[in-house]
């Protein structure tokens, strides 16, 4: 005969962070494309040190667009920390408001991912340094690119009836991943346009 | 809402006696019946078993090609088949075994057991597990679709530049094989991400650390491993197809490029696969063992940390594939210890598997007879790959039939001989009746003769010189009379498997009724019936051992306090497995396996042209928003 001994009837539907599974989820997923990022570094880095006429063929990399890049992506940590707190505290007015401005910052994003890649001064089809500056780009804009579309999704949500409850969590949810999308970022942008000037 | 339905939507399991409680839960839980039913299903059971015998189908499939090359082989100057077929035989023999066989069937019974093993009741996750159920399939039936087509990947299961380069090999051949990696690594990641959430945070309540069942720890370290290696063969794979389609210059050298970078990054994956591929069968053994000697298995502590120790090391032996390539010397001499190394830790299981039998009542049923095969198979696989590790020895019997009878021994002994027990053994589980113990015995005699008959000679055939990837050799090379020998083997191997389809297939009509717990076994997938209600159990066990079946006895403590008409589920604390929230687990949907159809008709179409993942993109995104969009109100609380 069974004994009940825990009673979960009081215990929450939803909560945030780590302990719902979403964000585990996210988690995995961000280890995983983490992983292809430090791979793709890593190949980067082993056709420079192994073929001699690399710093030949590393042409570098103009400053404008990416510099303007890295900024507006480093700053929109900040919206993105108050989304996640505000989606925790459940505010749904900061919510939408932020939600907004992060679906701008990413649109503005995007254009200027597209303004770094007509202004490359290599084709993939050139050598393996073009190749490798157009992987690792692209790489990182499909991640720019899903994560504001994610975002784009969401707003829409979040002013729909459906703005309530667990939706809240998922909103933190895409905060976390946007961070990663941030960091992912760094050592792309350090060895892609500063090692070839060193 | 009415009051009617607040009252429908507020019964807890508590409410509710045994029998209602099961049929109501079974409602709540199952699945629609009818063609969109059957595609809209998220129950981690019915999707486990469509991997397990989409698996199987593929085993068949490479084990005729198998049988094909044998027959050639059989004796010298032989023509039936010719020098470009037997190119495209071992290719997808070795492809299918790799990639649409050796993987997705370790994943199979990790969909299907590891919820059932931590005491939950579904996957978590479950629509990305229908959805990485559908690429997989796709993505076996396009380079099969190919192959009849004539489309045949010829350059080997690992495809190696400058060959798979256009230059030297025209046609479509190696970008469905890419783009068929592409498809079996996102439904191979999509699962490894399913089961790490599984297991970390939907354990039974009371199950610590400490008292996760041996198969379940290895699953989670096979899905880590996974994370960490696959990324590298999707790179590379895409790399390839780009290399192909739009002319990027990766491992082109006069472009700056280098072939062996491609070695680089297709060994940093294919070397954890031997693992990805073994880990499973490890687990296997683990609950086998335990069952059939009527005790914990020995060592459990010992048996974890080797566990992570080889998830770790796995990542450090890549380069041991590469030691004809020209290497620096110190850079061999480190991966000749670290390979060395990685058979520490596999001894060390293997001495607690034997302590376990020593110390236990052996009950000789085939699952176990089976186990004790893979000791010896794999055994003598482990010392071959420890001369292997050797840098001379490597050199010498380089691209011979050696190294193919090595990893034959492991990749068999290691997998194949502990899944032919893993099926004897979860089979009553599955189908509610057991197998017939009699042929099992007969299908153990055939299959331990066949593979050493097979495989044996080959390990001789090497040290003679005979290359591998050859179609067929002069008589006077000597090498007839083990080939023939060996072929021989293959077809009592070949034999051994198909005696095990009709045992299955009779055994599920007319096998004798098993009950909830025919082994006597101590895992939780033992304590609900065979086969499973859809909810896996009418109440959520707790547990206070590590071995719950054998220690709690008659004392049957659950959790209460679930609703009974939502799919709601217990998440718990990583460490110790204290409950914290009921979530809601996703309701079947069709929108995974239209996303999946969507996503193989990008794939496929980017052989052809890459706009197709320009327009494909799209496409894709749509029938996402459409799965994750909420469709009730009720969905968001």
């Amino acid at each position: 005969m069974a004994r009940s001994v825990i009673d979960v009837s009081g215990l929450p539907t939803y909560a945030f962070g780590s302990r719902v599974t979403p964000w585990w989820g996210t988690f995995s997923f961000c280890l995983l494309e983490g992983t292809g990022f430090a791979l793709g570094i890593g190949g980067y880095l082993y056709l420079a040190v192994t073929n001699k006429d690399w710093a030949k063929d590393a042409v570098p990399l103009s400053l404008l667009w990416s510099a303007l890049f890295t900024l507006v992506l480093v700053v929109s940590a900040l919206p993105n920390f108050l989304i996640k707190r505000a989606a925790t505290r459940e505010s749904l007015r900061s919510v939408r408001l932020l939600l907004l401005i992060m679906s701008a910052v990413g649109l503005v994003l995007i254009g200027l991912r597209i303004m770094e890649f007509s202004a490359l001064p290599v084709r993939w089809s050139d050598n393996a340094y073009g190749s490798f500056v157009w992987l690792l780009l692209g790489l990182h804009g499909v991640h720019v690119l899903t994560d504001v579309a994610d975002t784009l999704v969401l707003t829409v949500l979040m002013f729909t009836r459906h703005g309530t409850g667990k939706r809240f969590s998922d909103a933190e949810d895409n905060a976390f991943y946007w961070y990663f999308v941030v960091l992912s970022w760094l050592p792309l942008y350090a060895v892609l346009y500063w090692l070839p000037r060193f | 809402m009415s009051p009617a339905i607040e009252e429908r939507h507020e019964t807890r399991d508590t409410d509710l006696g045994d029998e209602e409680l099961r049929a109501r839960l079974s409602r709540t839980w199952g699945s629609a019946r009818g063609l969109i039913g059957i595609l809209s299903t998220v129950d981690h059971k019915i999707i486990g078993i469509r991997y397990a015998v989409t698996a199987f189908v593929f085993l068949l499939a490479g084990g005729i090609m198998a049988i094909i090359m044998r027959l050639q082989l059989a004796r010298p100057d032989s023509h039936l088949v010719d020098a470009e077929l037997y190119n495209q035989l071992f290719t997808m023999h070795g492809t299918t075994m790799m990639f649409l066989f050796g993987v997705p069937v370790g994943e199979a019974f990790a969909v299907y057991l590891v919820p059932l093993m931590v005491g939950t009741r579904n996957i978590a996750f479950p629509r990305l597990n229908a959805f990485s159920y559908y690429v997989y399939l796709f993505g076996g039936l396009m380079l099969w679709g190919g192959f009849a087509l004539s489309i045949r990947p010829d350059v080997g299961w690992f495809s190696y530049v400058p060959l798979a380069n256009l230059n030297f090999t025209p046609g479509k051949g190696p970008d469905y094989w890419a783009q068929m990696i592409t498809f079996t690594e996102v439904a191979a990641l999509a699962v490894s991400v399913e089961i790490v959430v599984t297991v970390l945070k939907q354990r039974a309540p009371g199950m610590t650390l400490d008292r996760i069942p041996l198969f379940v720890w290895t699953m989670l370290v096979h899905s880590f491993i996974i994370i960490f290696a696959m990324p590298a063969i999707m790179l590379a794979s895409s790399m390839l197809i780009m290399e192909r389609l739009v002319g990027t210059q990766f491992f082109n050298p006069d472009a700056g490029g280098d072939p062996l970078l491609w070695q680089h990054l297709f060994w940093f994956f294919g070397h954890p696969e031997v693992y990805i591929i073994f880990l499973p069968g490890t687990a296997f053994v683990s609950a086998i063992v335990a069952t059939f000697s009527r005790r914990p298995v020995f060592g459990y502590l010992p048996m974890v940390l080797s566990l992570i120790a080889i998830g770790f090391l796995s990542f450090g032996l890549w380069v041991h594939h590469m030691f004809v390539t020209g290497l620096p010397e110190i850079g061999a001499a480190f991966f000749t210890a670290s390979s060395m190394a990685i058979a520490i830790p596999n001894g060390v299981q293997i001495f607690c598997w034997i302590a376990t039998l020593w110390d236990g009542k052996p009950v000789l049923k085939t699952p176990l007879i089976f186990v004790l095969g893979f000791f010896f198979i794999f055994v003598a696989g482990g010392l071959s790959g420890v001369m292997l590790a050797s840098v001379p020895i490597d050199t010498q019997v380089h691209d011979t039939y050696f190294v193919v009878a090595h990893f034959h021994y492991v990749l068999i002994g290691g997998t194949v001989f502990p899944l032919v027990a893993a099926v004897y053994y979860w089979f009553p589980k599955v189908t509610g009746r057991l197998m017939d113990e009699r042929l099992g015995k007969w299908q153990f005699v055939l299959a331990f003769c066949g593979f050493n008959i097979t495989f044996f000679p080959m390990h001789l055939l090497g040290l003679h010189g005979m290359p591998r990837r050859v179609y067929t050799y002069p008589a006077e090379m000597g090498w007839g009379g083990l080939n023939l020998l060996a072929s021989a083997g293959a077809l009592l191997f070949f034999a051994s498997f198909l005696l095990m389809l009709y045992n299955m297939i009779a055994s599920a009509r007319s096998g004798a009724l098993a009950g909830d717990n025919p082994w006597g076994a101590d895992t939780l997938e033992w304590a609900t019936s065979s086969p499973p209600q859809p909810q896996n159990f009418d109440r959520i066990p707790c547990v206070t051992s590590g071995s719950p079946l054998w220690d709690q006895g008659d004392d049957n403590v659950v959790v209460g306090g679930l609703k009974v008409d939502e799919r709601e589920l217990v998440v718990t604390s990583i460490r110790e497995a204290r409950p914290d929230i009921r979530e809601e687990s996703p309701a079947p949907s069709i929108w995974p396996f239209l996303a999946a159809f969507a996503t193989a008709v990008a794939f496929i179409g980017s052989i052809y042209t890459p706009w197709a993942i320009t327009w494909g993109s799209p496409v894709v995104a749509i029938v996402l928003v459409a799965w994750f969009w909420p469709k009730t109100i009720e969905e968001n609380v």
